[in-house]
């Protein structure tokens, strides 16, 4: 079977969440990576993660990626290398490459994968859905290329110890109208300490922490655990913390060492996005919220209280 | 300015969801309310076409049963008309089949500048529908749009990336998706809600709109399985009893986490 990666480089690197993707379809066939922007500063990282080829359009210059490099995408398929399978990354720019990638094609596709397995040219992915609790698992149907989206943290990424990858020039050909949207400048929120999504420790708020100001709570203690500060979307949507902070379906998905959720109710598009954490510790008042079903470790109480007590316990060691 | 906003029609997200056991769809045979992601769009839409000072705001749907009961909260907010696509035969559709449906709708009504959708919905949430639905238009588009504006014929949107926003320009026509708390939706008036229920919806079938295939047998997909995910062992719950703060201390030096 032959297997495409969409790779997204960010920052002169493949993201965590394409090497993962990589990783997986090493065990379902030969693996052939496309990235939309520059292939030299990748290949090697893609190699070492099972791909022998990289498709590369370069620089989009300012185009976003949806409609060029779909096209790009189509225009190498359409030239007879054509894969069983595209594998994506569920993040913004692969997101819309994804969706009109299957209209150019008229293929169907399914998102918010967390598995994939392959029997005899059949694909099929597996869903959770209901916050989780339920798993799906969807049979593709006639001819590929089959479109897949997967959640980050799906699969773990490992090196296979090959080479660089050779990297091969996908032109985007000229795309009308549709390609018309250009970025005209680039804001990087700049945040201190470990990253949400690769930190070892989250420590996330939620609205039972009453006010914006107390989520210096929060963030405190993070620091002190030198962890990662998170958020529900409640408070994102107040306008409290940035949204790179929101941990969930429409967030991040983080799988820490250790999750402390404090004033969070456990809302199903909450805990979709911190189940797979190893440890939980929750704090919220009410003894009969969701998220203590999932908890390792739950209190039951006030956040005004027990937080202020644990920084200081934490602060005098 | 006329804008034209996709509104969904789904089960209340408060109540617990549940799968038809024949077909391992999710249930929508009861009362449907509109999408509180569609609401932002909603919003969005009635402000842009008040500050270009005229035009209106229409809405598409695809519903079953003939459901109106979102398009009318819809409209008491203030759009001016809607398409509604209700068709047995869109049961078991997928998400492209979706966005032709949709994209054959807004041609319906035609002449649209701007086209507004929720980045996903609260029930389905695949989430490619928007983008899916720029490309059957044939428009350029803007996903994740955390705020517009409209300069001339030019919008100007913030789009929301993984490590912050990038400033976006895009020649009118085209689409948006829209983030949630990009504006304030507002609650019908009483006024608006009397309005509303006089509001035309004209409702269609697929066929007329001349999309075809739909449901199952356009879906590329069959669903194979519905298995439980594996539960978490039960935890430790306790009552702050003024200590609860120690048993976090004790929890995580046991991880050697401090
Ligand atoms: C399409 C869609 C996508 C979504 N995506 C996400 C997502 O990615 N991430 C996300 O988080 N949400 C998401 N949501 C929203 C989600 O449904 C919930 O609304 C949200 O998670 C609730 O946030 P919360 O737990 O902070 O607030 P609430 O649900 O209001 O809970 C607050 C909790 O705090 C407790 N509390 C109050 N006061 C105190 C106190 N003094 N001490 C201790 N506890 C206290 C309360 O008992 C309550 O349990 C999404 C919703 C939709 C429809």
């Amino acid at each position: 079977m032959n297997v495409w990666v969409y790779v997204q480089g960010s920052k002169g690197a493949p993201t965590s969440a394409s090497l993962e993707l990589l990783t997986k379809a090493r065990s379902l066939g030969d693996v052939t990576a496309f990235v939309g922007g520059d292939g030299a500063a990748l290949a090697e990282a893609v190699g070492q993660h099972g791909a022998a080829k990289l498709y590369a359009t370069g620089d989009l210059g300012g185009r976003l990626p949806g409609p060029a490099v779909s096209a790009a995408m189509q225009a190498v398929i359409e030239g007879g290398d054509s894969p069983d399978l595209i594998m994506f990354p569920q993040s913004y720019e692969a997101r819309d490459v994804l969706s009109r990638l299957s209209v150019k094609l008229g293929k169907t596709v399914l998102t918010n994968n967390v598995d994939v397995a392959a029997a005899g040219g059949a694909v099929t992915v597996t869903t959770p859905i209901f916050g989780g609790n339920t798993l799906v698992s969807t049979t593709f149907t006639g001819d590929g290329p089959f479109l897949a989206g997967f959640r980050p943290k799906s699969f773990a990424a490992e090196p296979s110890g090959g080479g660089a990858a050779e990297v091969v020039a996908a032109a985007v050909p000229e795309v009308g109208p549709t390609g018309a949207a250009m970025v005209v400048a680039t804001h990087v929120e700049e945040t201190s300490g470990p990253k949400l999504d690769e930190a070892a420790v989250v420590v996330s708020g939620g609205r039972g922490l009453g006010e914006q100001a107390k989520y210096e709570l929060i963030e405190t203690l993070a620091k002190l655990l030198r962890g990662a500060p998170g958020a529900s979307r409640a408070i994102v949507d107040a306008g409290w913390v940035p949204y790179s902070y929101q941990v969930g379906q429409t967030g991040k998905v983080v799988k820490p060492g250790v999750y402390i959720a404090a004033g969070i109710s456990g809302a199903t598009q909450h805990m979709v996005g911190m189940k797979g954490s190893k440890n939980i510790i929750a704090i919220n008042k009410d003894k009969e919220a969701p998220i203590f079903g999932i908890a390792d470790l739950g209190i039951v109480g006030d956040v005004h209280k027990v937080l202020p007590k644990l920084i200081e316990a934490l602060q005098s060691r | 300015m006329n804008v034209i906003v996709c509104v969904k029609q789904i089960p209340d997200p408060a109540l617990p969801g549940a799968l038809d056991s024949s077909t391992n769809t999710l249930k929508r045979d009861g009362k449907l309310i509109l999408d509180e992601s569609d609401s932002y769009g909603v919003e969005m839409a009635l402000q842009l076409v008040d500050k270009a000072g005229g035009g209106e705001v229409s809405l598409v749907s695809m519903a079953p049963n003939g459901e109106v009961s979102g398009l009318r909260t819809a409209l008491a907010m203030g759009a001016a008309k809607a398409v509604l696509v209700s068709d047995p035969a869109l049961q078991g559709s997928d998400a492209l089949t979706t966005a032709r449906v949709l994209a054959a709708a807004v041609g319906r009504i035609g002449g649209a500048d701007l086209v507004i959708a929720a980045t996903e919905s609260s029930d389905g949430y695949t989430g490619t529908v928007p983008e899916q639905l720029a490309e059957v238009l044939g428009l350029p588009s803007v996903t994740f749009a955390k705020h517009v504006e409209i300069d001339g014929s030019t919008l100007k949107a913030s789009r929301q990336t993984e490590d912050g926003y990038d400033e976006v320009e895009c020649p009118l026509p085209a689409l948006i998706s829209v983030t949630a708390g990009v504006v304030e939706p507002r609650y019908p008036s009483f006024k608006g809600i009397m309005a509303a229920k006089s509001k035309p919806v004209d409702t269609v079938t697929a066929g007329d709109l001349g999309v075809d295939p739909v449901g199952w047998a356009g879906a590329g997909q069959q669903i194979s399985d519905v298995a439980k995910a594996p539960e978490r062992a039960a935890g430790e719950i306790v009552e702050d009893d003024g200590e609860g703060f120690a048993k976090i201390v004790s929890f995580l030096e046991n991880l050697k986490v401090i």
